[in-house]
């Protein structure tokens, strides 16, 4: 899906509204909303702190259609203090989410790879949960020449 | 049609090493945006969750969406304090259930 560019969707905008079909016609490509609603749902409302999280990304993937993701987080892994869980999500994706991971003390290390499907130009958040329910946060730009949610 | 998983990880290792664990499985992982070439969507079909154990005790699990890319590719740690197996479970939306295990020597 193509990305508009900010003076493009308001004139876009414009011309819907003296049209009065605001909204109709194509699907935005996901909602950086539902990305935070889901953040949101995650951390229970409460703020992440930035940092601590490190994401491996390419800068640009030329095919979105699997492209190597590392999620790493600067933490002890005891067993009273340790990365819980890591929630990833896209915010240009038809769909926010990508992957939820859950480590316990026997992960050793709170870091996991994987390979996603990017559809388009967007960020990649990921928000790391500690056993303590402190919560840190990172983010990546990446740049999708193909997309990969195929259609 | 569950296919054979792939499983990359250390057969010996020493007492309370963080070993590095690599799996993989064949699986189209539809994401249920496509359309045939009628134009009907294709129903999602994915793995939605795979979860890592040692010994019994959980060492590792995801939730994953449609964005994880076809053949999904875990790659995570494990401290091992002793010798035991591995046991490893992909969950597919239609509930079949594929299964692995690894056992690791520790000294």
């Amino acid at each position: 899906m193509r990305q508009l560019s900010r003076r493009a969707a308001l004139t876009l905008a414009a011309a819907g509204a003296a049209l009065g079909f605001v909204g109709s016609g194509k699907r935005a490509p996901a909602a950086a909303k539902e990305a935070a609603d889901q953040i949101a749902q995650f951390t229970g409302g409460k703020t992440a702190e930035k940092g601590k999280v490190s994401i491996e990304l390419p800068e640009i993937a030329e095919n979105g259609n699997t492209v190597p993701l590392s999620v790493t987080v600067d933490a002890p892994m005891a067993a009273d203090n340790h990365v819980s869980e890591i929630l990833v999500v896209a915010d240009g994706n038809p769909n926010p989410g990508v992957a939820t991971f859950h480590f316990s003390p026997l992960s050793g290390k709170a870091a996991a790879s994987t390979r996603i499907r990017l559809a388009a130009t967007q960020n990649i958040i990921a928000v790391a949960k500690t056993s303590k329910g402190e919560f840190f946060t990172n983010q990546k730009l990446v740049k999708v020449t193909i997309g990969g949610c195929g259609g | 049609m569950a296919e054979k998983p792939r499983l990359k990880l250390p057969t010996e290792a020493k007492k309370g090493e963080v070993i590095e664990i690599k799996t993989l499985l064949p699986h189209v992982m539809e994401s249920g945006q496509r359309k045939d070439k009628d134009g009907n969507p294709i129903p999602r079909k994915i793995i939605n969750k795979f979860a890592c154990e040692f010994n019994g005790k959980p060492v590792f699990s995801v939730n994953l969406d449609p964005a994880i890319a076809a053949n999904p590719y875990m790659q995570f740690n494990a401290k091992v304090e002793e010798s035991g197996t591995f046991k490893f479970a992909w969950t597919d939306d239609d509930g079949t259930i594929t299964t692995a295990e690894e056992k690791i020597t520790v000294s």
